[in-house]
């Protein structure tokens, strides 16, 4: 299973940092992405776009987990060389994270 | 028994060159008391400080005087009070602008607001204070530096409403600060009760993108329908002097207000949620609970807030050099292969003439751009190379984007439509600033 089908996310930016959600479509689903969406499996999956730590936030009231990335916009919004500059694709990325529901 | 207040609020735009017409719509038809206009972004202000040096009578909104066209009228008409950072580097040549609008369109006897107080420029200490960002001292930038702009609360704001004012223009001030201060005001919070602001915060924070929680920045194209998104509608928010408030919009207008969009919105550009900083209060997001207490109707629970750190965040803008960014396109068989080896070729050019950069970056994009009809059977069927770079001089990156260029007849085969660009970088960084040693000044302006 890919996180797209339990979770929606936005990418939100400021200075060199992004903050992404990942909000559970059904609170139900919330305890696997609560279980499985840790910031380690994160951060190896969006491997080196994010060149700095990751903290994790959890919100259990909205369902939703908060991930704040440092170093992750190649010097910040405005003066990034990447064509993203705010890196507001990159929630949509993290939703292809696989979710391994076996282990 | 105290008989209920309710007072309504409209977002007008959630960035400065946001659509207008829903803007005008929320005023027509929204029975709102105040329309709030988000429109400076980080690096905006020290934009308009560039162009308040070109020009003493300029460094507002460039959509200022469009928005008031088309606003000012119905905002007499239906008594909305209109707030709005459109001041940006220069809140009072905007009230002035705005006062003479006003007349123009006849509408006398409006009073209108310049909160300024914001730009600490001369009150940077170069030998002491470092970047947030960086760990850097100011003192490295040195006449680089164009603006400092501390992020204001509702103070200012405030004043100008206890006197009556029927626009209020700021400089930087927070974003959800320009939504809390009409709520002190109409219910009169008081400023030492931190889950009340941490309430108004919320609000603010939720509010200020405008289209975003309506459904904008939502839609996936397929799990996530979003309808009629060409005519979006901006939201309102409802409040009453329980503080109790619910999120909706206008129900003929396009997009949608469900808990779904309400949590992106709220999770937005937050870190901790449950110590969201501002200039007014600590917001504690963290215990917030969303419900549809009617179709496209959401009511907010739980938003809190603590007292403040006493240290206020300061936009520094500076000059950073320049960048370069030059593009070519392959096709058909081996565009991949192609593109590789035009990378080799300009990194092998750039150390050939000795062309410096602080970073570079060599992207590969396209799909269908070249030809119309997918051949499936070649993988990649095109492909952009996109070369970009940052470098300490102009003279630098135009030579840089001219190696580029060399590829139509030095480099592989068939690479076409180059394009080439470079631009003057102005970057921000942060710093902090006592609170006390920024006073918000208002000054009126009457049509």
């Amino acid at each position: 299973m890919k996180l797209k089908e339990i979770a929606h996310s936005r990418t939100g930016d400021k200075g060199d940092m992004v903050n992404i959600s990942v909000i559970a479509f059904d609170e139900k689903d919330y305890p696997i992405i609560q279980k499985k969406v840790t910031a380690e499996k994160v951060k190896l999956f969006l491997g080196e776009t994010i060149q700095g730590e990751i903290i994790r936030y959890e919100v259990a009231t909205l369902g939703a987990i908060n991930f704040v990335m440092h170093k992750a916009l190649r010097g910040g919004v405005t003066r990034s060389l990447r064509l993203d500059k705010h890196g507001k694709t990159l929630s949509s990325i993290l939703l292809e994270m696989p979710i391994n529901t076996n282990d | 028994m105290i008989p209920e207040k309710i007072i309504r609020i409209g977002s007008g735009a959630g960035y400065s060159g946001d659509r207008i017409e829903p803007a005008v719509d929320l005023i027509k038809e929204g029975n709102l008391d105040y329309i709030i206009f988000e429109c400076l972004a980080e690096r905006t202000i020290a934009l308009a400080q560039l162009q308040k040096m070109q020009d003493p009578e300029l460094g507002y909104d460039p959509l200022l005087e469009e928005r008031m066209k088309a606003c000012l009228a119905h905002c007499v008409s239906k008594k909305v009070k209109l707030i709005s950072n459109m001041g940006a580097a220069n809140p009072l040549a905007a009230a002035k602008k705005t006062a003479k609008i006003a007349q123009e369109l006849g509408l006398t006897n409006l009073k209108i607001a310049a909160v300024f107080g914001d730009d600490v420029m001369s009150m940077l200490d170069f030998s002491t204070q470092t970047f947030l960002e960086s760990g850097e001292s100011l003192s490295v930038l040195g006449n680089k530096i164009i603006s400092a702009n501390a992020y204001m609360g509702v103070e200012g704001i405030l004043i100008a409403l206890e006197e009556g004012a029927d626009i209020i223009l700021t400089g930087r001030v927070a974003d959800p600060s320009l939504f809390l201060a009409p709520l002190i005001h109409e219910f009169a919070w008081s400023m030492d009760d931190y889950p009340l602001l941490g309430k108004g915060t919320a609000l603010g924070h939720l509010m200020e993108c405008a289209g975003q929680i309506c459904g904008g920045y939502f839609a996936d194209g397929v799990k996530k329908q979003v309808p009629n998104l060409g005519n979006l509608g901006f939201p309102i928010a409802e409040i009453n002097n329980d503080s109790l408030f619910h999120i909706t919009k206008l129900k003929d207008s396009g997009g949608m207000v469900t808990t779904a969009t309400c949590k992106e919105q709220l999770l937005y550009e937050v870190h901790d949620p449950s110590a969201y900083l501002t200039p007014d209060v600590v917001a504690d997001f963290s215990n917030i609970t969303l419900k549809e207490i009617e179709k496209g109707k959401v009511e907010v629970y739980g938003a809190s807030g603590k007292a403040l750190t006493g240290k206020l965040k300061v936009s520094v803008g500076y000059h950073d050099g320049y960048m370069a960014d030059a593009q070519i396109s392959y096709g058909g068989s081996y565009a991949l292969e192609r593109a590789q080896l035009a990378i080799e070729i300009v990194k092998e050019r750039l150390r050939t003439k000795n062309l410096e950069v602080e970073d570079i970056l060599f992207d590969l994009i396209g799909i269908n751009s070249l030809f119309k009809e997918y051949t499936s059977d070649i993988y990649p069927q095109e492909l952009r190379l996109r070369i970009a770079a940052k470098t300490k001089t102009k003279e630098t990156a135009v030579k840089l984007v001219n190696e580029v260029e060399t590829l139509y007849t030095n480099g592989p085969a068939a690479g076409g439509g180059i394009s080439k660009l470079v631009t003057e970088v102005i970057a921000i960084q942060s710093i902090l600033i006592d609170k006390k040693k920024v006073v918000p000044k208002v000054e009126y302006f009457k049509s």
